[in-house]
């Protein structure tokens, strides 16, 4: 159990996915000027990572990496240079299926997250996971833990940006700095700060 | 229709995909540690963004619209799979240390963004050279930034010594700080600054204007 909490802290703080190691930075710097879209989008990521890493785990363990295919009978079988294309179909078609889901069953919810769900396909924090989740030789709980804790280190990331931007566009910002500039400044600042939780350990 | 020279040219200063519009940031800021690595890493999207783009064009007048972002998605993920095998092939060491982020090509947004964005309105000639163009213009962000970040941070550049370090007998301290996370973005964030300020129809309006100082006696 302790161990499941040390790796679901390590992915929140040390590891977190956007600060540390640059993933899914192109939505977190367009979809960061709200704290309101920045939290459903966040949450968003939390439910699709949380789904998905586990379920590309499964598929690594039992059909892609080396021998998995004995069951089958194809003991010498390796496919794992069909990984990428496998995930990003796996998230694609989840992304899809948990939109039609949502849309039937949780109206509310997919009225709030609704027009975030295409966006995240493409977002590379959730292939990224899942590609970590295969170099790290993760298990299956290892997995779904390392999913959410991946899922809520980026959302309190784009969070705390989303904060500081609406702040920040009061401010007196020079003119080439504007927009872009500033932002990459503060997402420097905040990495900065991130960078304190470096020693924690469980 | 947009002459091939400048299809291929605009990308680098004036429409630069990183710096203007805001896309394949990941994996800019997560290589360009070491110079040899970046060069790898622009080698392999400038070829991604500009097959990708050829094919996709090709395939443009027989795809329905409401599968097309699966279809591109799998020209994409079969480009980056190939780039993939041929680097572990023949640069097993560079690779490894790329590790996570070669296969992240497929969700860099400038490859998804040139196809959805121009390749599916034009011919294929021109969608390759728009691919190239753009792998030029994100290339030629990283590389300033590598060229940044390698020698202040270790003192090296392509793993040869330029500024000799303390620990090897030289001058130079290394900054630590420029091997980590937060100095790529202040990096970038610089770059964009200057690029800027030389280009200056590329500076974003203010959300809001600070209006001019008021005398206490003017304002009653």
């Amino acid at each position: 159990m302790e161990y499941y909490l040390s790796l679901f802290v390590r992915a929140v703080f040390i590891d977190n996915m956007a600060l540390t190691f640059f993933l899914g930075m192109c939505t977190f710097i367009a979809i960061s000027k709200k704290i309101s879209t920045a939290v459903g989008l966040g949450i968003a990521v939390v439910v699709v990572l949380g789904i998905t890493v586990p379920v590309n785990n499964l598929i690594y363990q039992h059909l892609l990496r080396e021998g998995a295919l004995s069951w089958a009978g194809y003991p010498e079988a390796d496919l794992s240079f069909l990984g990428y294309l496998s995930y990003i179909g796996v998230i694609a078609a989840l992304v899809q299926i948990l939109e039609m889901f949502l849309d039937k069953y949780v109206p509310a919810l997919y009225n709030a997250l609704g027009v975030f769900l295409p966006l995240i396909t493409v977002n590379c924090a959730i292939l990224g996971a899942s590609l970590f989740m295969v170099e790290r030789d993760y298990t299956f709980a290892e997995s779904a833990v390392f999913g959410l804790g991946a899922g809520v280190g980026w959302m309190l990331a784009i969070t705390a940006l989303a904060g500081v931007r609406e702040k920040l566009k009061y401010s007196d910002v020079p003119e080439g700095l504007r927009g872009l500039g500033i932002t990459f400044i503060s997402v420097g600042l905040i990495s900065l700060c991130f960078m304190s939780f470096g020693g924690i350990d469980l | 229709m947009a002459s091939s020279k400048e299809v291929l040219f605009n990308p680098i200063l004036d429409n630069n995909p990183i710096a203007l519009q805001v896309l394949g940031i990941c994996s800019a800021l997560a290589v360009t540690v070491s110079m040899a690595n970046t060069l790898v890493m622009c080698a392999a999207v400038t070829a991604v963004t500009a097959f990708s783009s050829l094919f996709i064009s090709m395939l443009r007048n027989h795809m329905p619209s409401s599968i097309r972002i699966i279809v591109q998605m799998t020209i994409i993920a079969s480009l980056v799979i190939v780039v993939d095998q041929l680097l572990q092939a023949y640069a097993f060491a560079i690779s490894k240390t790329l590790s996570v982020f070669v296969g992240l090509i497929i969700t860099n947004c400038i490859v998804l963004g040139r196809a959805e964005g121009f390749a599916m309105q034009n011919p294929p000639g021109l969608s390759f050279l728009d691919g190239i163009g753009n792998g030029l213009g994100y290339s030629a962000l990283l590389v300033t930034v590598a060229l940044i970040r390698e020698p202040l941070g270790a003192g090296t550049l392509m793993g040869y010594e330029i500024l000799p370090t303390v620990n090897n007998g030289g001058w130079y301290v290394p900054n630590g700080l420029m091997l980590l996370a937060p100095s790529a973005f202040f990096i970038i964030g610089l770059l964009i600054w200057a690029l800027r300020s030389w280009k200056r129809e590329q500076v974003e309006s203010a959300d809001f204007e600070i209006a001019d100082n008021i005398q206490y006696r003017e304002a009653l």
